[in-house]
């Protein structure tokens, strides 16, 4: 049976695992996700506890999201699609092992310190410097494992995917080792050892590229495997991945420079930072045409397979909000957008939309194939898109009113030529849209129980399969 | 069918070994960084300072940093600045709150001069943030008094109404250390912030202080450390 001889050739055990706490990490770091907006709207919810308060869980929430979350979803799906591309096994069982247990300590220890405030303070890089060391290590053992099995692989060429990974695992342990340079004062206390501007300029050169590599590159690579695998078709076209992913690579190491309009950072820096930003457009939509055409001749699919819908939808928010994107680094846009809500609406538009869309569609792929079976319910996999696409819609639209409505009346000017509004009207006039954020945020987390209902039901019933199977072989 | 090139040699090249694409990834993502990044280093324009010396505290030999008066210019933070500081980053107040004011004419009048990078050249790490929830606070310095900023820091809707800021009422309990200040002001110093020995003497009388007061005295301090001239355009 090719399942089983599947089963020996490739290690499945640390694909599975890291799978199914990418689903419990989803759903976790959504919640607090849901709890932070709810706070804003409700500011009775900070409950007067130091460690429940807003400051404190908002970093909670994005690393969990992005690293407890997708990094479990890039580790799972690397180490299946590169298995699986290269027709090998996995080149260190143990060290993929690590990799699971160490990446997993990591985030036990972000929800211990994080909640505690202890914190570097620096922008999604909150995470004091010992778990930054420790963070080093196992992103290292994942990327030389991931690249050591490449190197035995069967195939002639390295396929698509895992150039996109193998470009993340370079440019994030570049961003990762100097963005957390410090100087260590107590055991969670430590000083960034760079300082103001500079500080700045890395910071964001970071933040920029962990959304670039770590939340496009990487799901890139995601989406050039489960996309043409699930719809049954080939790439639509090699020459655009050639293309775009050298274009890709190059040009977003200069986007961070673009957070920093009109502050103290020299206007050259802000200035070649939105003009390729502007550029990487062009990348961008390459990408998403690529996996979007990988459909071409079997769109009738959408109407039957709600994975694929997944894929699909979670391209559709990756080209819009990768315009969206450009347009907001343009300086006239920017003067209005910086510091409001549309950044965090657009944040969301690529995170929820793109990144937990398209890994959300790859886990329930992996789901299927890891335990050989069909999920438990296609109606809850319909169920949860549905769930995530109008809850990701909601979300957006709330933070677009009420980042534009920031912007305009902090600049607005009576006919007198003082300020019309006050900073205070500004934060009472957001209430609703903090509320409707907080409801869309609450259907996106509830498709992830969905999700969660769904995967541990699937996999019960797989694995009571297969012992009853085994028995019968064995009576 | 393996044989033949698809593309260029180069790339047919490059996704044969993975070695070769490390290598080609490994050079290509430095050259963003390294161009948008070294020369803040190194270009004077970077720092006002440079043109305009003012800006920075030129402090005398046997100074202190009792002796220096708002608007003497730039100067490293206090014992009990610090510690104010570090419960600010602590509390991740930068999560919705900006401290970079920019050129605009409603910015000006709403929050006041725009912001020098040589303001932050002692900010390890930088608060810049990126989000105003709440107003910028580049120079909250001197506009309340401490008895205001301690009541909203403990209820802020008891003096604002529309206000989302949570509640602070433990920062009245906790207690500064001045060993522990001066131990973080030794890592300041090595990190290059001019603090002197008796600077770092002085961190012992911050001992017993409360939380509250080492904010309140951060908040006071922010944004008045230079004084501005009318006219004179900082970043020309």
């Amino acid at each position: 049976m090719e399942a089983t001889q599947a089963e020996q050739k490739y290690n499945f055990e640390v694909v599975r695992w890291f799978s199914i706490m990418a689903v419990v990490y989803l759903v976790v770091g959504t919640l607090v996700g849901v709890l932070v907006a709810s706070q804003l709207a409700w500011p009775v919810l900070n409950f007067d506890m130091a460690e429940l308060s807003f400051g404190r869980l908002r970093p909670l929430h994005t690393n969990a999201v992005i690293f407890a979350f997708g990094g479990c979803v890039l580790m799972a799906t690397a180490f299946y699609s590169v298995q699986r591309t290269c027709g090998v096994r996995l080149w260190s069982d143990k060290m993929a092992w690590f990799t699971f247990w160490g990446w997993n300590v990591i985030i036990v220890l972000a929800v211990i310190t994080l909640p505690l405030g202890l914190t570097q303070g620096k922008e999604y890089a909150e995470l004091e410097w010992p778990i930054d060391l420790l963070i080093a290590v196992v992103w290292l053992s994942y990327s030389f494992n991931f690249a050591m099995t490449i190197a035995k692989r069967k195939t002639s060429h390295i396929y698509v995917s895992n150039w996109f990974f193998l470009g993340m695992m370079v440019m994030i342990t570049y961003l990762h080792v100097v963005n957390s340079l410090a100087i260590p004062v107590e055991l969670f206390k430590s000083y960034s050892v760079f300082s103001g501007v500079q500080d700045a300029m890395i910071q964001w050169w970071w933040g920029h590229n962990a959304v670039g590599f770590y939340l496009t590159a990487g799901f890139l690579g995601i989406m050039y495997y489960f996309v043409p695998k699930q719809a049954g078709r080939p790439v639509f076209s090699y020459r655009l991945s050639v293309i775009h992913f050298w274009a890709l690579m190059f040009g977003y190491v200069w986007l961070g420079a673009h957070h920093l309009q009109y502050t103290a950072l020299p206007d050259w820096t802000g200035s070649l930072g939105a003009a390729v930003s502007l550029a990487m457009i062009i990348p961008s939509w390459g990408g998403a045409i690529n996996g979007m055409m990988t459909l071409s001749g079997a769109w009738d699919k959408l109407r039957t397979d709600y994975i694929l819908r997944f894929l699909i939808m979670s391209l559709a928010f990756y080209a819009m909000s990768t315009f969206e994107g450009p347009v907001m680094s343009a300086k006239t846009v920017n003067a209005l957008s910086h510091y409001t809500d549309w950044t965090v609406g657009h944040v969301h538009s690529g995170a929820l939309g793109w990144v937990a869309m398209v890994g959300a569609g790859a886990l329930y792929h992996m789901v299927e194939k890891l335990w050989n079976t069909r999920m438990y319910s296609a109606a809850l996999v319909n169920l949860h898109f549905w769930m995530a696409t109008i809850g990701t819609v909601i979300y957006i639209t709330a933070m677009w009113v009420s980042g534009i409505m920031q912007g305009l009346m902090w600049r607005d000017y009576d006919e007198f030529g003082t300020l019309t509004y006050t900073f205070a009207e500004s934060v009472a006039a957001m209430h609703p849209y903090y509320a409707m954020r907080a409801i869309g945020g609450l259907i996106f987390w509830a498709g992830g129980v969905v999700m969660l209902y769904n995967v541990v039901m699937t996999v019960r019933q797989a694995v009571g399969q297969r012992s009853s199977s085994a028995a019968a072989a064995t009576a | 069918m393996a044989d033949q090139i698809h593309s260029t040699k180069l790339q047919d090249k490059v996704e044969r070994s993975v070695f070769t694409m490390f290598l080609m990834l490994a050079v290509l993502l430095s050259v963003g960084g390294l161009v948008e990044i070294v020369p803040l280093f190194f270009l004077d324009d970077t720092m006002e300072h440079n043109k305009r010396p003012e800006i920075v505290w030129q402090r005398q030999a046997g100074q202190t940093l009792a002796d220096w008066k708002a608007g003497d210019g730039v100067r490293p933070y206090t014992a009990l600045e610090l510690a104010g500081r570090d419960v600010y980053t602590r509390e991740g107040c930068y999560t919705c709150h900006s401290q970079m004011i920019r050129p605009f004419r409603d910015e000006k009048e709403r929050y006041g001069h725009y912001s020098l990078a040589s303001e932050s050249m002692y900010d390890h790490p930088f608060q810049w943030g990126s989000k105003r929830t709440g107003p910028d606070l580049a120079r909250v310095g001197g506009k309340y008094s401490d008895a205001w900023h301690a009541q909203h820091l403990r209820a802020p809707r008891s003096v604002v109404p529309e206000s989302v800021m949570p509640n602070y009422p433990w920062l009245d309990n906790n207690k500064v250390d001045g060993t522990r200040m001066a131990k973080r002001m030794r890592a300041m110093k090595a990190l290059g912030v001019p603090y002197t020995e008796d600077d770092i003497a002085a961190a012992s009388a911050v001992t017993g202080k409360s939380e509250m007061q080492a904010v309140i005295a951060y908040l006071q301090v922010l944004g008045t450390m230079v004084k501005f001239e009318e006219g004179v355009d900082y970043r020309e």
